[in-house]
Formats: structure tokens, C-alpha cells, sequence
């Protein structure tokens, strides 16, 4: 294992450090437990949109906290949800009277620690909301499972909540656009290779060199299907078609199309597979109204890409256009 | 001889002990099927439960489950840390402000520790997780305790009975937790997380002599 790190056990602590001095402009980073917020929180009158999960995935979440996305964010340890009594410090941090949204990837331990979090807070006479994503398509068989897992699409649904709790929108509001967007984007992803996580030293699957594995998550676990590796021009099919078929999309559909990297593909082959997805969704009659392109929900150095789509309206393009200043997505601001 | 604060505060050390050499087998085997963290993730509750341990043990046996049950809920994460951390506090419910534990008490604890775990995790016998190891335990601890036996009979009995449990889920399709992904490809490999219960169960058993 090659890492730029000194302990596995504190590589988290450590990356936080260094965050918050690269953006003392935008957050607050507390360390015990571990919470990031945006440096004027708790926003009066605001909803606090609050997210988190395991670390390893970065930017997600905490560079995306700041003005017109997340209140605060909750690291936990590398690929490991975070404890409740982090997200109850994020929710008490920021709330400015509005009550909170969590916003939760559905993963076993990231439900059962939002949700024990979300009874603490409660008892405390702060209201608080929930709100499960589980876009990714590559998990067939949902009633066997843990269902479906949270994936790119966490990325889209954290910006535009983000932008309507910034316009003042209540509770509710922001509770049943999120429920909107969670339920018209869908994604898939596909690894070249896999990723290492620091304390574990070893990758966490292997695959020879003419393999690929689709269907994989975000956390190194390996896909449902293993596959030999193809030229883009059919590798992307093999993660568009199972998304259209999903919701399904189809012509006359205006959409967003966010093509991520999972941490070590470079944009060059990102903007290749986009180009790709592009034409494929032209030739479906698709309108791609806005994109995202790049590595934003990743999973450490894991080679390979995901590709998401979110079914847009009026609304939706909007708040997606709506100003915002992170870490990560910084535009109109 | 019943089992004291003291003794049930030994008893969560040696498990901090085994947890702690069983941490890289854990991590393997959560790699097989899931993430790779559990072994990491337990140990790091474990160490963090010795260290309070360390500072103050509490009065009665539910106070150092119940300390054992927020510590684990904080510092753990993942799946495992409600879900243990769960079955500690309904652990520590069930067994009230005893001053010592009868066979008794300590079936109806590891029962109690059941029942949280499949309300939290909502998972069943069959589902490749901690409960096709805890489900056998506490219905061979349950026996044991109803025909006269004492506490280190009672655990001794859960700690078998686990053991197979967990060995029950090696042909196993997961269905529920980050295992259930894989579909058919989760079969042939043990589940941590039932693995890390018999563990668990057995040093509870091995203290208790």
C-alpha cells in the first residue's frame, strides 16, 4: 500500500486539518465529535440541510458545505457511517430554528445512525426530517437486499435542496424536493480497478488486467458482475442502458447528466465517456439540459466512473442554476 | 456466584483483548463480502469502552452495559455500532439495577440483546448476519438457565451454539447489510458480523469460568 498518509487511524483527523485551512473562507471544522459547518451557521430562519458518511469519498460531502448546499457534514471514518452523536452536533451546530434535513445515502449503517441521530434530536425539541437517496440501479434485487444504495445522485440532490433551503423554503418544502429529485435519478457505475482502504492495507477486490466490474458501489465492494474490459464506445452503454430502462427515461426528456470519476480515472477519459453519453442520449431524443463532469462522489483511488441521470423541469433547472459556493461547486457566487 | 459490576467490566476487557487479535481476521473477512472495516471499527469501540473502563466502573452490571452501549454507539459507526450498540443497552434494560447476575438474568439479557438487534436491523434468521449467530445462542442459553444451570453453564451454551450459527452462514446468500450487493457471489464466506458475536459470546463464556 502506497498512501501519502502517516497513521490509518487518524488519516481522517488529519485530511480535516488540512481542509480547513484551504477553506478557513468557507467552513468550521470541529473534531470531537467530527462535524464540518459552514462558517456562518446556524443561518437564521434557514432549513439546515445536513448530510455525511464514510470518508473516502471526497469531495462528498464536506466540499459541498457552504452557501446554496450543505449546512454541515459528517465524516466518519474511511468508508464507515458516521456515529450519532456526530450528526446530532451537526444538526445542534446549524439549525437556525427551521428545523433540519438529513439527507442519508442508503447504506445498513448509514440509515441506522441517521436514524438513531434523528431520535436524539427529536428529543430535543428539533425537528427533523429524513430523507433517503438509493439512485443506483445496478441493485437488481431490492426486496432481498439492503436496497438500492445511495450514489451520484446524492451529489444533485445536495445541491438543489441546498439551493431551495438558501431561498427560505420550509421544512416540508425542502422534505418533498428532495423525495422529488430522489425519485427521477438513477445511476450506475462500473471499477478498472480497485481501491485500498488505509487501515486495511490491502485492495479490496482484485481483477486481472482485461477485467472490469460492474455495478460496483462506492466503497469498494465489489459489483454484481465481472465483466472483460471493452472500448468505451460499448462500456458506456453498459451503464446508460440499465439507467434508462430504470425510471425509465425517454425522448422528449429533458435531463442533467453527471459523469463521475470514482477517483483515479483522469478527465480525459471522463470527457471521452461523456461525449459518448452525450450522442447515445441524442439519439434517444434525451435534451442533456445541464451536466456535471469530474470526480465528486469518489471512492478513494478506485480507476472506474459512474454515470447519473436526474429527469429535470423548470423547477429543477433553476435551483440546480441557483448560486453556490463550496469547496467543490462554486458558480454565481 | 452471581456476576458483579466488577466482573462483568473483566469480562468486556477480555473481549476488548480478543477483539483486538481477531481484528485483522475480521477485516478479511469483511473484505470477502463487505467493506473491510468491521474488525477496525470494533476494535476501535473496544479500545475506546477499556479506556473508560479504565476511568470509573460503574456500580451495578447494567450501568457498565449500559456505559458499554453509548460507547459503542459513539466511537463505533457503520452498521455495527448501533446494532451492538443496541443490544448492549437493551442488555443493560433487561438486567435493571441488580447488584449480581443470575443465569437467569443473563439469558434474559442476551434475549433482550436479540430482540433489539432484529428491531434496529430488521434482518431474520437466514439473512447471513449477527443474528444467525445471537438466535441460536440465546435459545441454548435460555435452556441451560430454565433446567437449573449457573451463569458460565448459560454462557458456555450460547458461546457453542453461536459458534455453529456463524459456521451456518458460510453456504449462506446475504440478504440484508452491504453483503446483500454481491447477490449469490456472498455465498462460501463466513459473515463477520456473526463471526465477531460467537467471538464475542465465547469470551463472555471463557470470564464466566
Amino acid at each position: 500500500m502506497k498512501k501519502i498518509i502517516n497513521d490509518p487511524a487518524t488519516v481522517v483527523a488529519d485530511a480535516l486539518r488540512g481542509m480547513e485551512l484551504a477553506h478557513a473562507d468557507l467552513l468550521d471544522v470541529q473534531y470531537d465529535p467530527a462535524v464540518v459547518v459552514r462558517v456562518d451557521a446556524p443561518v437564521p430562519r434557514k432549513v439546515a440541510v445536513v448530510s455525511g458518511g464514510g470518508s473516502g469519498h471526497e469531495p462528498l460531502h464536506a466540499g459541498f458545505v457552504g452557501r446554496g448546499m450543505l449546512d454541515a457534514a459528517c465524516p466518519g471514518a474511511v468508508f464507515t457511517s458516521p456515529t450519532p452523536d456526530q450528526v446530532l452536533a451537526a444538526v445542534q451546530r446549524t439549525n437556525g430554528g427551521a428545523g433540519a434535513l438529513l439527507i442519508v445515502k442508503n447504506y445498513t449503517g448509514d440509515v441506522l445512525n441517521f436514524e438513531t441521530a434523528a431520535e436524539l434530536a427529536a428529543a430535543e425539541g428539533i425537528e427533523v426530517r429524513s430523507v433517503v437517496v438509493d439512485d443506483d440501479v445496478a441493485v437488481k434485487d431490492s426486496l432481498h437486499t439492503a436496497g438500492r444504495r445511495g450514489v451520484g445522485g446524492t451529489v444533485l440532490l445536495e445541491k438543489i435542496v441546498g439551493a431551495a433551503a438558501e431561498r427560505g423554503v420550509d421544512l416540508d418544502g425542502c422534505e418533498a424536493l428532495a423525495r422529488k429529485v430522489a425519485g427521477q435519478v438513477r445511476s450506475m457505475g462500473l471499477a478498472l480497478a480497485p481501491c485500498t482502504v488505509p487501515h486495511a492495507g490491502e485492495p479490496s477486490f482484485t481483477l486481472a488486467d482485461d477485467e472490469m466490474e460492474l455495478g460496483i458501489g462506492i466503497h469498494g465492494e465489489p459489483g454484481r458482475q465481472r465483466v472483460p474490459v471493452r472500448p468505451a464506445d460499448s462500456l458506456v452503454p453498459a451503464l446508460l442502458d440499465p439507467i434508462l430502462g430504470d425510471l425509465p427515461f425517454g425522448a422528449g426528456d429533458r435531463v442533467l447528466l453527471f459523469t463521475n470519476g470514482m477517483g483515479g480515472t483522469p478527465l480525459l477519459e471522463l470527457y471521452l465517456a461523456h461525449g459518448i453519453a452525450e450522442r447515445l442520449l441524442a439519439e434517444r431524443g434525451i435534451t442533456v439540459r445541464r451536466r456535471l463532469v469530474g470526480p465528486y462522489i469518489t471512492s478513494l483511488e478506485m480507476q472506474g466512473m459512474s454515470l447519473t441521470l436526474l429527469k429535470l423541469d423548470d423547477e429543477l433547472v433553476e435551483l440546480w442554476d441557483a448560486p453556490v459556493r463550496t469547496a467543490a461547486l462554486r458558480w454565481g457566487l | 456466584m452471581g456476576c458483579t459490576a466488577e466482573r462483568v467490566a473483566e469480562a468486556l476487557r477480555a473481549v476488548a483483548r480478543v477483539v483486538a487479535e481477531h481484528r485483522e481476521e475480521l477485516v478479511r473477512l469483511d473484505r470477502e463480502i463487505g467493506d473491510g472495516d468491521h474488525g477496525e471499527n470494533l476494535n476501535r469501540g473496544f479500545t475506546a469502552l477499556v479506556s473508560k473502563l479504565d476511568g470509573d466502573v460503574p456500580g451495578t452490571p447494567g450501568a457498565v452495559l449500559k456505559s458499554a452501549a453509548t460507547t459503542l454507539i459513539s466511537v463505533v459507526g457503520g452498521a455495527a455500532g448501533p446494532l451492538y450498540g443496541t443490544a448492549f443497552l437493551r442488555a443493560a434494560t433487561s438486567v435493571g439495577d441488580a447488584a449480581e447476575l443470575d443465569a437467569g438474568a443473563v439469558a434474559g439479557a442476551l434475549r433482550a440483546a436479540l430482540e433489539g438487534v432484529v428491531a434496529r436491523g430488521k434482518a431474520a434468521v437466514g439473512d447471513k448476519t449477527m443474528v444467525d449467530a445471537l438466535t441460536p445462542a440465546v435459545a441454548a442459553a435460555s435452556s441451560v438457565a430454565a433446567t437449573g444451570g449457573d451463569v458460565a453453564g448459560v454462557l458456555a451454551a450460547a458461546a457453542e451454539a453461536a459458534e455453529q450459527g456463524a459456521e451456518s452462514t458460510v453456504p449462506l446468500v446475504a440478504r440484508k447489510g452491504r453483503a446483500s450487493y454481491l447477490g449469490e457471489r456472498s455465498a462460501g464466506h463466513l459473515d463477520p458480523g456473526a463471526r465477531s458475536t460467537a467471538l464475542l459470546l465465547r469470551t463472555l463464556a471463557g470470564s464466566a469460568r
